[in-house]
């Protein structure tokens, strides 16, 4: 460790690694859940605990991008952070704030929670993903603006480099796009515009600027390779990412009474998105062939590959399975979309703060050449565990999906839902196995950092 | 060796990452011209009858101004492989005047499709029109912003000409703001007889 203020990032890291763990184990009641309708019942309905599921999520990743921010602006910048003070206290503020919204989700009735959180003041409530009471979505616009000036302090007063840049870059456009929703038009179709304006734009457009800046920091770092050329890649990736994925928020308006024009803006621009994912696995395998040093950890370089393929799998190809206008038509809203959703978020998300932690994790706790080699070994099969662990689950939801299409939206001989879930059973078992696999990936992932060298 | 390895060097010209961003360039718009293709196909008569609203003589010499172009671009590159050591400062002048030539051909481009779009929006038609001004209106205000791009990379050439930025060891820049140029123009003679002419 370079700078002393980069320790602020160790309690990001370890919270969102703790919310990863939550998030994969309600995932799997919901696996259960589908399984056996009345499991958790009435304790705990599938709404809930998709709300806690995907919920965690987003604020595990807000978590692990502040925790990586934090390690590698200092690095960056060559000074140590603007305020280390400020970011604790947001640390904290924002643990409290997750886990009481996580309770008062799991504690209350959601009904109830509107009505104890002033969402008759400003409704914004009730929709996917931003289910949030208005204090916890007020609450994470202050520390996201905390973040994001502790951040521009810190560039600001030192080195610019386009790391920096760049992720400052998705950090302002994190913030800026999260206020949309703060409004919630009364019109349905204006209420999706506006929704998909936060959800899209944050994850296929600036977070994927955070997740570009992090991975060629954690590449220089491991590799050796010439910032320059690091530099120019991270700029191309991320220009066709940005003009591809703005214009790609149009594979959202398909069939929701949005013009008909939309069907080919969005098929046509999202067609060309998973290209920059395809540079980016060029990119991370050039930097590593090309490397200029063998670094210890050679876990995080794998992170590194592995976040690049996973992502360009989970948001590339199976986000083009059904991108294109026509064959959303079928696929719109079935498993299909939720195998995407899952690969995608890992592929790219969850992955990259894997990277990050597992490149700085081992220097925040004073082993500088990473982790011991046994524990290496050890971090590698939970590697493989989780990745085949979530391919296996994308690919049971994905044949889950073209089952529930043939059932329910092909031919005439149709079938109502709950009997095409049934139909599906056996699929949905498969899926929670390999969820089962994922999560104890992700114990064997924690395990290794305890093991030690033998004496 | 020696031979082919600068063979290998000069070869694509400009920087490496500008064909990469071409290559995807003429993926998007070859997906928007297949569009178009099969669309036409499914509604002929509807694209034949919305056609005759466009001028076909304000889109021919917007074609003639954009090749026009392209050939001062290439007078400025060729400036820029001719030159020397000695003499490279005079060569970054004589091309940044071709170079000022095609920007301003640029702009004329850009003027008459303004004056276009006016006419045509003016006359009410908008994406919702009909399949053919959908498509008219993507292809054309895409590559609009493409020639609005294209142009703004020439004058920053244009201004590094002026500082004699330039030297015989590295123009790279230079030959990838006009490899991106040449995109522009290319893109331009596909689209022209595809959405003016054809019928």
């Amino acid at each position: 460790m370079k700078y002393t203020s980069q320790a602020v990032a160790k309690p990001y890291f370890i919270f969102a690694l703790i919310l990863l763990a939550g998030e994969i184990l309600f995932g799997l009641l919901m696996a259960i859940q589908y399984i056996y309708g009345d499991f958790l019942f009435p304790l705990i309905p599938f709404n809930v605990l998709r709300m806690v599921h995907t919920n965690l999520l987003i604020v595990m990743l807000l978590n692990g991008f502040m925790g990586a921010t934090y390690y590698l602006v200092p690095e960056e910048a060559e000074r140590e952070l603007w305020s280390p003070k400020l970011a604790i206290i947001t640390f904290w503020i924002f643990a409290a704030a997750g886990v009481a919204t996580i309770l008062g989700y799991l504690l209350v009735p959601y009904a109830t929670l509107t009505e104890l959180t002033f969402n008759n003041l400003l409704p914004t409530m009730g929709r996917e993903f931003l289910e949030q009471p208005l204090p916890t979505k007020v609450g994470i616009v202050i520390v996201v603006l905390s973040y994001i000036l502790n951040t521009a302090m810190t560039v600001i007063t030192g080195r610019k480099t386009v790391i920096t840049t760049v992720l400052l870059t998705g950090l302002a456009g994190l913030a800026v796009f999260f206020l949309f929703a703060f409004y919630v038009p009364d019109n349905l179709i204006m209420d999706k515009f506006f929704w998909w304006f936060t959800v899209h734009l944050w994850v296929e457009a600036t977070w994927e600027l955070i997740m570009g800046a992090i991975l060629a920091f954690v590449l220089i770092k491991t590799t050796g390779v010439d910032r320059e050329h690091i530099d120019k890649w991270l700029y191309l990736i991320i220009a066709m990412t940005m003009v591809s994925g703005i214009l790609g928020t149009g594979h959202h308006f398909f069939y929701m009474g949005a013009p008909e024009y939309w069907l080919w803006i969005g098929s046509i621009s999202s067609a060309v998105e998973p290209l920059p994912f395809l540079l980016m696995i060029l990119f991370a395998f050039t930097m590593a062939r090309d490397r200029k040093i063998q670094h210890d950890n050679e876990m995080a370089l794998t992170w590194a590959k592995g976040t690049a393929v996973m992502a360009f799998l989970g948001a590339g190809v199976w986000g083009f399975f059904h991108t294109l206008a026509p064959v959303n038509m079928f696929t719109h809203g079935t498993q299909l979309t939720a195998a995407h959703g899952h690969l995608s978020f890992y592929g790219a998300y969850v992955m990259i703060v894997f990277t990050v932690i597992s490149y700085a994790m081992p220097i925040l706790r004073g082993r500088p050449h990473g982790n011991c080699k046994k524990a290496q070994a050890v971090e590698l099969k939970s590697f493989w565990m989780m990745n085949i662990g979530m391919m296996g689950l994308t690919l049971a939801l994905s044949a889950a999906g073209i089952v529930q299409i043939l059932d329910q939206r092909v031919g005439t001989d149709l079938i109502g839902f709950m009997e095409s879930q049934e139909s599906i059973e056996g699929i949905y078992m498969v899926r929670a196995a390999f969820g089962v696999l994922v999560l104890t990936g992700l114990f064997t992932y924690f395990y290794s950092f305890f093991v030690k060298e033998e004496a | 060796m020696s031979k082919s390895i600068t063979l290998k060097e000069k070869y694509p010209p400009g920087d490496f990452a500008i064909w990469i961003i071409i290559y995807v360039e003429f993926i998007t718009f070859a997906l928007l011209f297949l569009g178009y293709a099969f669309s036409r196909r499914l509604d002929v008569e509807l694209f034949n009858g919305s056609q005759e609203i466009l001028s076909q003589t304000s889109g021919f010499i917007n074609t003639f101004i954009l090749i026009t172009s392209s050939y001062f671009v290439v007078k400025a590159v060729q400036n820029m492989k001719s030159m020397t050591k000695e003499n490279y400062k005079e060569f970054n002048t004589k091309a940044s005047r071709w170079l000022l030539f095609a920007i301003m051909c640029g702009v004329a481009f850009l003027v008459i499709k303004v004056t276009e779009f006016s006419h045509i929006f003016g006359l009410g038609i908008n994406l919702s029109t009909n399949k053919f001004f959908m498509f008219y209106l993507l292809l054309t205000v895409f590559h609009f912003l493409h020639v609005l791009l294209g142009s703004g990379i020439l004058f920053i050439i244009y201004k590094k000409t002026r500082i004699y930025g330039y030297t015989p060891d590295d123009y790279k820049g230079f030959e990838t703001g006009a490899s991106y140029w040449h995109m522009v123009d290319l893109l331009w003679i596909v689209l022209f007889p595809l959405v003016y002419i054809i019928r």
